[in-house]
């Protein structure tokens, strides 16, 4: 093995191991602050400084108590698929809105002061109108992650043709393309990476906000999930928590880079 | 229709609306017959119009007054019979040479069937032999061969006039001179009408019948037509002597040098 993969393996080991130290520090001085083997047990089971047998949170992620109680897989489903489903809209209608105001100034100067006062506007902040048209806190959720993911696609998608070479659209006057044929062949190969790149964003800002507005809507999913371990006092559940939601969102940022490559002409060549 | 008038420009004059609401004058009383399977170079300094004549050829600017007829009718928009090589040769960075040939064969002839098409596409592939790079990205080619897939697509769809944008402007001189040659080569070949725009002197005597010298801009306009009585095949050592070619030469030098020089340039 090379020097350099030891050093990317080991390195952050050192940086781990000097952090649980200090968060070991930390808990000798404040009082119930979870240590790191405590939160170690209640994370894959075993027996706890006070001599209790744990069932750990991640030792049985997929169990089912009854409608209320689930594991933390169910409760990372029920935040993935609401974070999927406002996604998926915000890729419908932003994707279309954006080729629309990329290519006509009519639409730019009609849409682009909009999209500039509600872009900077917390999502979390439309919750509560939200929350009394619909009266339902999945409905809320997803259309609180539409409203966060909308905005990078369409900024990003119109910033991918505005983008596009003269030259390129040039050869399609040339050539006769029909509009169809100028969106299809010359515009999106060129916006696609653009839209991808807005897409990650999106789901990025997407996954930080589903914890925030569960905490706030309550029920389920991962946001929901450990605002109740704050509730029940179960402050090591809190950190395993943080752990989890990082490395979800680590994953999925990583599918997102894989997918957003695999789509991009210029990582081909 | 006389051959005479394969190509006609008539009383062109070109102008573009500046923010103050006055306007640019670009060209004016821009008047020109081409014949057909000419070459011809249209040469000035920057600013001269040059490249925005050639627009208006191909379509993609519109006159502000005068027209150009091709075959006796009014152009009016771009259109494939009169192909267009750009200056940075614009292929589609995610279509290989092949493809970037392919799609525009697919268009201008939908009546190919896919065997026909492939035969085509192969053909311009190697009539600027290319066959080696047949499936490269253009981001994986040199800047000669990307010109020269360019001017095989323009080729491909079987324009009547081919028009050339400073086609061998952003290449180094001896890629320039090598591509002066295929490009001579391949008209011997397919004979063509040709108009290249060109700010070199020894580009635009080598390869035309007749040279265009345009004055400055504003208002620019046609200054002299000299026309280059030089056998073909053209051998450019063998040109280096010649009488004709440094007639040619030093009519383009004193006219650009003394009669209309520009110093901001």
């Amino acid at each position: 093995m090379n020097k350099e993969i030891i050093k990317k393996i080991l390195m952050p080991f050192l940086v781990c191991v000097f952090l649980i130290q200090v968060w070991s520090i930390i808990a000798i001085y404040v009082e119930d602050f979870p240590t790191p083997s405590d939160t170690y047990t209640s994370a894959f089971g075993g027996i706890n400084a006070e001599g209790d047998e744990l069932e750990g949170v991640l030792s049985d992620p997929f169990y089912i108590e009854n409608q209320d109680d689930k594991g933390i897989f169910w409760q990372i489903l029920a935040s993935l698929k609401r974070v999927f489903g406002g996604f998926s809209l915000a890729i419908l209608v932003g994707v279309p809105m954006g080729l629309l105001i990329g290519m006509s100034k009519t639409a730019r100067y009609a849409f682009e002061p909009l999209i500039h006062v509600f872009k900077p506007v917390s999502p979390l902040a439309w919750l509560p109108l939200l929350l009394f048209i619909f009266r339902d806190i999945s409905l809320t959720a997803i259309s609180t992650i539409f409203i966060t993911s909308i905005w990078p696609i369409i900024i990003n998608t119109a910033l991918g043709v505005r983008s596009v070479n003269p030259d390129y659209l040039n050869v399609a006057k040339v050539l006769r393309f029909t509009s169809f044929e100028k969106v299809m062949q010359i515009i999106l190969p060129v916006a696609v990476p653009y839209i991808f790149a807005g897409m990650r964003l999106s789901l990025g800002t997407a996954w930080l906000v589903i914890v925030a507005a569960e905490m706030l809507t309550g029920g389920i999913g991962i946001g929901f999930w450990i605002w109740d371990e704050y509730n029940n006092l179960n402050y090591h559940n809190i950190i395993i928590g943080i752990i989890v939601v990082g490395l979800v969102g680590f994953l999925l940022d990583m599918c997102m880079g894989k997918l957003a490559d695999f789509f991009d002409y210029r990582k081909k060549i | 229709m006389s051959t005479d008038e394969f190509l006609k420009l008539e009383e062109i004059r070109k102008a573009f609306p500046l923010n103050n609401g006055e306007e640019y004058v670009a060209v004016v009383d821009v008047n020109l017959n081409i014949k057909k399977n000419e070459i011809i170079s249209i040469i000035g300094h920057s600013g001269c119009g040059k490249s925005t004549l050639l627009n208006m050829i191909a379509g993609l600017d519109i006159q502000s007054e005068g027209n150009i007829f091709l075959e006796n009718k009014e152009i009016k928009g771009p259109g494939s019979e009169r192909a267009v090589v750009f200056q940075n040769h614009s292929l589609l960075p995610w279509l290989t040479v092949y493809q970037n040939i392919e799609m525009a064969v697919k268009k201008v002839m939908p009546e190919l069937n896919p065997k026909e098409l492939r035969i085509r596409v192969e053909k311009f592939v190697s009539m600027v032999s290319l066959e080696v790079a047949r499936d490269k990205y253009p981001g994986e080619i040199s800047g000669g061969m990307k010109q020269r897939v360019g001017i095989a697509r323009a080729l491909s769809i079987k324009p009547k006039v081919l028009l050339m944008d400073e086609p061998f402007g952003a290449l180094d001189s001896l890629t320039r001179a090598n591509l002066q040659e295929h490009l001579m080569r391949i008209q011997q070949k397919v004979q063509n009408t040709v108009i290249i725009i060109t700010h070199d002197i020894d580009e635009a005597v080598l390869l035309s019948d007749r040279v265009i010298m345009m004055t400055n801009g504003p208002e620019a306009t046609i200054g002299e037509i000299l026309e280059v009585s030089l056998p073909r095949p053209r051998n450019r050592v063998e040109l280096q002597n010649n009488k004709e070619y440094i007639r040619c030469r030093e009519s383009i030098l004193s006219f650009l040098y003394e009669k209309f020089a520009k110093d901001d340039d």
